[in-house]
């Protein structure tokens, strides 16, 4: 390893921070023949940056040199910037000196476009496949695919990494040409219907032969910057239902635009980025695929945006006063699901502790509900209370915003983990 | 007051449930050998472990209830929280004689802090695996220390194992001064012999470490500081998920400690 490596993890770590994705999680990977690494389903975080980021994996560029010029991006070939491009090896070896040592779970590689995309990403389904099989490596990795790329290199990238992404970036189309002309929604889509077919086929083939190799165990994700481009929350968070629907994506991140290139008049002016709205993005995410909400529950033409004062799960709930109170004793697991103030786990363990003796409110507390929330929301085995119907909603809303108050500062956090995503 | 001393072990707590059940004497405190002190108005009942009753009664736990809340119990058990023994001693006695799965039932005080327990030792354990941090030393040995909260390192060795199975490694328990070393087939218990090691920081004594370890503690810490966004600076958030007191092991945060800071 070289001083020159020195230099180039620098730029190259950092022409890389704005890919939000760090996640390790999904893939069941062994340890293979007694090698190194294995990928833990549940993920693993073995940092935090003082941005209060997870930091899992090694996140590279393997070039920050690019052909084209995204009106978004800090790589773009219009900027003036300081230029680096690792070779196959360094990023190898660093890939294999951090995870012995218990720093990372494993590998993330992104890449500028150089010469052509299928130039490029030949370069980092290399690096993926010195890592699976010359160095007998069984720890996480994710390759960003690169549109455009062949689908032969996309399916071969499939053998050897966990996750795939192809990033959307701009919610619209229009948006999208406006700011980067070089792409368009065909090059992005294609290698998602390619990778989801293949993972289909996967599937099949390794219900009849056990020792099929796996193609991206943990399935394939991409990224939306938001703020970048005036896409209401309906259109991004349609998109993202959608993607999850059709295209079978695991996960949809959401990237508050970082104004890096504020001299370029087509992108808003921004003071700050947008992280409480990004924060609110995904807790709706966390609803639709863990809750049971439809999209349209939560944003429809009359509500095209989230409200950024309270979560999605409440305003919901204050939009919606005739469903409550709802009975703990009585009403369904996915009734349950739907009081602010009880998550999963409480919902659960509420079906499960009620079979025994009939739920107070210290119980609910044990359980682990958050009362001051619930309790304008539910009935239980206690005296009556004022709930929604009494106060009205806009009284619960003010009184639920004068309490939190202190905690306001934790919002707009991001994360990858489903615990850092309260939606209670 | 009724008095039973153990010897600080899991058999040993076992011993002392099966035979309090057996004399019928209900325990009001449960001591190890370890912690206790003389009590004079207490009647003290010392027991020896015995094998044999401590897998009647685990059996036993083990057929009324199920495999994952037998690991809960153990897990608690390693918080060698004050007065855990009481607990695991009436969630035992409740699985035992109730009819139905006790696990789940948290009007019970007794369920309600051991599941409190167990999740902590669980937290912890995660912790280990996520902030341990290997250094490499002249004869190939990934050397890391940690100073759990509570007894955890015997619940990620099977985790070590089968992610560094290429690697010989040690996870040493700073604040209970015992470890696990893999050989590249086994792992087996160790304490320390190891002068070159500093048992405060863990840190591994520059003439035993790999001439390359600096240049890799070096990257890391350059990686770290650059993948981080000013812009998005967030040190509650970051406090919070990286508390000060797993600083030390971290080349990241130079191995400062708070007490180095302060
Ligand atoms: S293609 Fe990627 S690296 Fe190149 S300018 Fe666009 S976003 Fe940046």
């Amino acid at each position: 390893m070289k001083a020159e490596t020195t230099d180039k993890l620098k730029i190259l770590a950092s022409a890389a921070k704005y890919d939000v994705s760090c996640a390790s999680s999904g893939s069941n990977r062994p340890n293979k023949g007694k090698g190194l690494g294995n990928a833990a389903p549940w993920g693993i975080c073995h940092s935090f940056t003082e941005d209060g980021r997870c930091v899992s994996l090694m996140k590279l560029m393997l070039t920050n040199h690019c052909i084209y010029d995204c009106a978004y991006c800090a790589n773009r070939k219009s900027n003036d910037i300081q230029r680096s491009t690792f070779t196959v090896n360094e990023v190898v070896d660093l890939t294999i000196e951090f995870y012995r040592r218990n720093y990372i779970e494993g590998l993330f590689l992104s890449s500028g476009i150089i010469k052509n995309p299928d130039y490029t990403m030949e370069r980092m389904v290399r690096i993926a496949k010195e890592l699976r099989t010359t160095q007998n490596y069984n720890g996480y990795i994710h390759l960003k695919s690169i549109p455009g790329a062949s689908d032969e290199l996309q399916q071969q990238a499939g053998l050897y990494a966990d996750r795939l992404s192809v990033n959307i970036e701009i919610a619209t189309e229009n948006n999208l040409k406006m700011l980067a002309p070089d792409k368009n929604f065909k090059d992005i889509l294609l290698p998602m219907n390619t990778i989801r077919n293949k993972i289909i086929e996967n599937k099949e083939e390794r219900r009849k032969f056990k020792h099929a190799p796996r193609f991206t165990p943990a399935g394939q994700s991409t990224q939306l910057i938001i703020g970048a481009s005036p896409d209401s929350d309906k259109h991004i968070l349609n998109l993202a239902g959608n993607l999850y629907n059709s295209k079978k994506l695991k996960r949809v991140y959401y990237s508050g635009y970082i104004p890096v290139n504020s001299y370029d008049k087509r992108l808003p002016a921004l003071i700050e980025p947008p992280l409480k709205r990004e924060n609110r993005l995904y807790q709706a995410d966390w609803l639709f695929r863990f809750y049971n909400y439809s999209i349209n529950e939560i944003v429809n033409d009359d509500h095209p945006d989230l409200d950024l004062e309270i979560d999605p799960k409440l305003s919901y709930a204050l939009r919606n006063p005739w469903m409550f109170p709802i009975d703990i004793n009585k009403a369904s697991y996915e009734t349950i699901l739907r009081v602010p103030g009880i998550g999963v786990l409480s919902a659960k363990k509420i079906i499960l502790g009620r079979r025994y003796s009939k739920l107070n409110l210290s119980n609910l507390k044990k359980i682990g509900v958050v009362l001051k929330r619930a309790k304008y929301f539910i009935r239980c085995n206690e005296l009556k209370a004022l709930t929604i119907n009494e106060l009205l909603p806009e009284n619960v809303r003010s009184i639920i915003l004068n309490e939190n108050k202190p905690l306001k500062q934790l919002n707009g956090t991001m994360h990858k983990q489903l615990s850092l995503f309260p939606v209670n | 007051m009724n008095l039973f001393i153990y010897d600080q072990t899991f058999e040993g707590l076992l011993t002392v449930i099966h035979d309090s059940m057996e004399m019928n004497v209900e325990p009001e405190k449960i001591m190890s050998t370890k912690s206790f002190q003389d009590d004079l108005f207490a009647i003290k009942y010392d027991i020896a472990t015995d094998p044999d009753k401590f897998d009647k009664i685990w059996n036993q736990v083990k057929e009324k209830s199920n495999e994952e809340n037998c690991q809960r119990i153990f897990k608690a058990f390693l918080s060698e929280l004050p007065d855990i023994e009481l607990t695991i001693y009436n969630y035992i006695k409740l699985i035992i004689e109730t009819p139905y799965n006790v696990e789940v039932n948290f009007s019970e005080d007794c369920v309600v802090k051991l599941n409190n327990a167990q999740k902590k030792v669980g937290r912890e354990s995660q912790r280990v695996m996520m902030f341990v941090r290997f250094q490499k030393t002249v004869d190939d040995i990934y050397y890391s220390s940690f100073d759990p909260k509570y007894n955890v390192i015997p619940l990620t060795v099977s985790h070590f194992k089968n992610r560094f199975a290429d690697q010989k490694w040690v996870v040493f328990d700073t604040r209970r001064k015992f470890g696990y070393y893999y050989d590249l087939e086994n792992v087996r218990e160790i304490t320390i012999g190891q002068q070159k090691v500093s048992l405060e920081s863990g840190k591994v004594d520059n003439d035993i470490l790999h001439m390359s370890e600096k240049l890799f503690q070096k990257l890391w810490k350059s990686y770290y500081e650059n993948i981080n966004i000013i812009e998005r600076k967030n040190l509650k958030v970051h406090m919070q998920f990286l508390p000060k007191r797993f600083w030390k092991f971290l080349p990241e945060k130079d191995f400062k400690s708070e007490l180095i800071l302060n």
